[in-house]
């Protein structure tokens, strides 16, 4: 039974009609056209769709429309912009992070958050922040001199 | 191979015509719009037919001065755009900003095998290198005939041809033949995929006068990707398209026999498709069709479970007959007469677990058939083969399918990305629109083809003096081609097999690749048959460094085995037998950069609570060679291994990018060392039960090494050879000699998990 949800997404409000129990993901990408969250797992094992959700770090593969609210949804796009980019955007490029790219939504959204909640953190505490998060071609090595790099960015 | 169209004015739109006529809509995107873009650059002439022998089929200069290369092979992203872009640039002495690489497109590119076996640079390379480098010869020769100079007085600067002594006497690549193709025959050797070979005149450059070439030059799909403008496979959207899943059975081997159409009948757009054994469904919403496979009421054959107990496995691969046994290499000396004579005898057994590739996303494809127009959008690491499979399915020609090479969610080897193209075409032929398939996470890892399982026998002949005198070593295992490399025939495709086509399984295994001179030495490999020979779970096919990790886990853990029977020191037991002056190099720099300490394993001298050691492996791939030095720390109450440390030194000829390699190989290193301690394929009688990460852990960025230090050998003189899979090869053996330094237990099954360990240093 499809129903009508008003969804605000990086700063724009969408108008979507579909099952309340669809999972934000779908949403996105097909209904909005927003590519950037992918499809891992489905089962928030891996973190290959994660979005904000007012701030914080959710898997939109298991978060049913009729969860989401009036929640500010900001994606890995609206996160920051070759002009104006995020400190882990830049820092991501001057590491050289992504082999595939298809986790990186995981990776970035996560630390985004983190990073803006702690200052200097200590390296055990990245790894923390991090852990559960999946990436296949083994590029963790880049992922934390990232982090560390955009840390040293935001100070 | 594939046939363009003989337009005159070959264009976007001629392409697209090629490609079924679709418009597509995604964003931006390298591989699919810059291709359309390049052509339109290149409007003005009528290209020759895309075939290995002709240069225009490798390089294009375009009106601009700007250099196209169109590359047969694909970039898992481990840097191979920028490497080739640097080779080329290099060749034609052109800046490396200016050469854009059109990677694995059907329509632009001949079939030079895909991504493969770590060939990226060493065959596609070398053919890109050969085509610029005629490219160049081609270019001064008309420069010298417009400037009226001898060929031999010039030179080339950033796509200026001018005198060597007057810079003023000069015309551009632009001027000479910028929007018109080379209508240039190229010497091919008549192969395709890796081995294809087609020099020109011309002699490359000697690597001395190099200037881009061993440049740390950026990847440049990199920001992209990080600022989102990237699609990839999975974001391709088709006028029409409807969204499809597949159904498997819950009995590996059974088949539907019922299916109840009612049950999804709320579902807008649900159809079934059942064909002999296949079972799909599509919806108009990728959610509906993720449903519809959900709900859809199935009855399935009974079928015998087809698998052995879990525990069990090893036991049935020593069991089981030999289907195909070879010695690789001569035998040297007599073996047999030598262990008959030996003063010692050393033996051990090891054993190598099934793995999946596990993707980070499940495989996905798009195929759209319009008339007799056929467009596959694949993220396979072999476009054309996934082409020529897309065509073989649907009963075709290969020049009718336009296969379009996409960024996938990274591929070392047969994943499942193909056979995803493979089963989107049979439900597009099926409801007549165009589909797209995702398996789902169950699927991508249940389902995937597996690196095979296998058991690993050797033993060596020590004589009075306590030098070794003979060495045999055989692997027997499940075959790396049981199903083939690529999915170009059906019976390799598990589409294919549902379709009721015959498994025709291969035999393919391997023996150590090292320079151990012992007097007495023989390598074999013998294969058995599947589990299941059809549409099997189980079914195996390469993953990463096919059987490479498997082969050199056991021989260089055995090669530690007799160090420490003997007392020795392990680097200085292998620089004793290891006679290869480059082998001789990478075990010196990675013993040297690690700070090895010269003493026989194991320690013996620990009490704390974590037990620390070091261990080395080495091996070659081809011409390349690598030694690992693995640092470890155990968890004596836990048996948790940390890979807190590793340092490798690796030798791969000629380097062209340092950064980009130096990242490939701890690529290799996480992924090793996630197989080594992590990875297991579980099953049932059934079924394959490992079907998400919680089943199928791999390392997790808390287990992360604290340090990976490169040493990289550079030999511009030597012929440049694979990255992207060597260094993963000896991580295992590393690891389990490091555990051994540690505690004095030897780990001779992979995974290492904790609860082994622990249970091993009880």
């Amino acid at each position: 039974m499809n129903q009508k949800f008003s969804l605000n997404v990086n700063g724009t409000v969408h108008a979507v009609e579909a099952d309340a129990d669809m999972p934000l993901l779908y949403a996105l990408r097909n209904d909005i056209g927003l590519n950037n969250p992918h499809f891992g797992c489905g089962l928030a094992q891996c973190g290959a769709c994660t979005v904000h959700l007012d701030g914080q770090p959710t898997r939109s593969c298991v978060t049913p429309l009729s969860a989401v609210g009036n929640s500010k949804i900001v994606t890995l796009s609206g996160l920051g912009t070759p002009e104006k980019p995020h400190p882990l955007q830049t820092a991501y490029v001057e590491e050289q992070v992504p082999q595939c790219g298809y986790c990186i939504n995981g990776w970035i959204m996560t630390a985004a958050a983190f990073l803006r909640d702690k200052k200097k953190p200590t390296d055990a505490e990245i790894r923390t922040a991090l852990a559960g998060l999946k990436c296949r071609c083994g590029t963790h090595m880049s992922i934390l001199r990232a982090v560390k790099r955009a840390a040293a960015m935001m100070g | 191979m594939t046939r363009m169209e003989k337009s005159a004015t070959f264009s976007r739109r001629a392409l697209l015509k090629t490609g079924g006529a679709f418009v597509v809509s995604i964003g931006t995107t390298i591989s699919f719009d810059a291709v359309l873009a390049a052509n339109d650059a290149l409007a003005l002439g009528t290209r020759p037919p895309v075939v290995p022998n002709e240069l225009s089929s490798y390089i294009a200069v375009n009106s601009d001065g700007s250099v196209s290369a169109f590359f047969g092979k694909t970039d898992m992203a481990q840097g191979l755009y920028t490497a080739i872009g640097q080779i080329v640039a290099e060749e034609l002495d052109v800046p490396v900003q200016s050469v854009k690489v059109f990677m694995g497109d059907t329509a632009t590119s001949v079939n030079q095998g895909g991504a493969s076996g770590s060939t990226g640079i060493q065959d596609g390379g070398k053919q890109m290198r050969m085509a610029a480098a005629e490219g160049r010869r081609v270019l001064v020769e008309m420069a010298a005939e417009k400037l009226g100079l001898a060929a031999d007085q010039l030179t080339v600067t950033d796509g200026v041809v001018h005198a060597k002594d007057d810079s003023a006497k000069m015309v551009s690549y632009a001027t000479l033949i910028g929007g018109r193709y080379f209508n240039v025959q190229l010497d091919w050797n008549g192969k395709i995929g890796n081995p294809l070979y087609a020099p020109g005149k011309a002699k490359p450059k000697d690597p001395k006068d190099h200037k881009v070439v061993g440049q740390p030059i950026k990847r440049a799909d990199v920001a992209p990707k990080v600022f989102c403008q990237q699609d990839y496979v999975v974001d391709v959207k088709v006028p029409g398209m409807v969204h499809g899943r597949v159904i498997r059975p819950p009995i590996a081997g059974a088949a539907p026999v019922k299916v109840d159409e009612s049950s999804v009948k709320d579902i807008p757009g649900a159809k079934v498709v059942l064909e002999k054994r296949f079972l799909g469904v599509i919806a108009d919403s990728e959610w509906g069709a993720i449903q519809a496979a959900r709900k859809l009421k199935v009855e399935w054959s009974s079928a015998n479970p087809p698998f052995p107990d879990q525990a069990a496995l090893y036991d049935h691969i020593r069991a089981a007959p030999v289907r195909k046994r070879e010695v690789e290499g001569k035998e040297v000396g007599n073996v047999d007469d030598a262990f008959k004579t030996a003063a010692r005898v050393i033996e051990a057994e090891y054993e190598w677990p099934f793995q999946s590739h596990s993707s980070m996303g499940p495989g996905c494809g798009v195929v759209a058939i319009n008339g007799d127009q056929v467009t596959v959008w694949t993220g396979s690491p072999k476009p054309h083969f996934c082409r020529d499979g897309v065509a073989a399915i649907l009963g075709v020609s290969p020049d009718k399918v336009h296969g379009v090479s996409m960024w996938g969610a990274g591929a070392y080897g047969r994943n499942d990305a193909g056979d995803a193209c493979i089963e989107a075409a049979v439900l597009a032929r099926a409801v007549g629109k165009p589909v797209r398939v995702q398996y789902m996470r169950d699927q991508g890892t249940g389902w995937d083809p597996k690196g095979p399982a296998s058991i690993h026998r050797a033993r060596a002949a020590i004589d009075a003096s306590g030098a070794v005198v003979a060495y045999e070593y055989t692997s027997k295992g499940f075959s790396r081609i049981d199903v083939d490399t690529n999915e170009s025939h059906p019976w390799d495709t598990i589409g294919g097999q549902l379709l009721d086509v015959p498994l025709q399984s291969g035999d393919g295994f391997g023996v150590p690749a090292e320079s151990y001179a012992f007097d007495n030495k023989r390598t074999a490999w013998e294969t058995i048959a599947p589990l299941l020979d059809r549409a099997s779970p189980l079914r195996t096919a390469h993953l990463r460094d096919p059987v490479g990790p498997q082969i050199h886990f056991a021989s260089e853990s055995f090669m530690d085995e007799v160090a420490a029977a003997l007392k020795m020191d392990p680097v200085e037991f292998r620089l004793r037998y290891v006679k290869d002056p480059r082998d001789i190099a990478v075990i010196k720099a990675a013993a040297e950069k690690a700070g090895w300490q010269t003493r026989p394993s194991p320690r013996r001298d620990q009490s704390g609570e974590t037990l620390s050691g070091r261990g080395i492996a080495y091996c070659q791939r081809g011409p390349t060679r690598v030694a690992i030095v693995a640092e470890v720390d155990i968890d004596r109450a836990s048996g948790k291994v940390w890979g807190r440390k590793f340092t490798v030194a690796h030798d791969c000829g000629q380097i062209i990018n340092p950064d980009g390699l130096k990242y490939t190989i701890e690529g290799n290193v996480i992924h090793g060392m996630s197989r080594t301690l992590f990875e297991e394929v579980k099953f049932d009688n059934k079924a394959v039960t490992s079907v998400d990460w919680q089943t199928y852990p791999i390392l997790d960025i808390a287990e992360t090494p604290a340090q990976i230090d490169v040493v990289l050998i550079n030999h511009p003189e030597i012929p440049p050879s694979g990255a992207g899979e060597p260094s993963s090869r000896p991580m295992a053996a590393a690891i389990a000699n490091a555990i051994f330094d540690a505690t004095g237990v030897r780990m001779r099954r992979v995974p290492f998990s904790p609860d082994k360990v622990k249970s091993a240093l009880f």
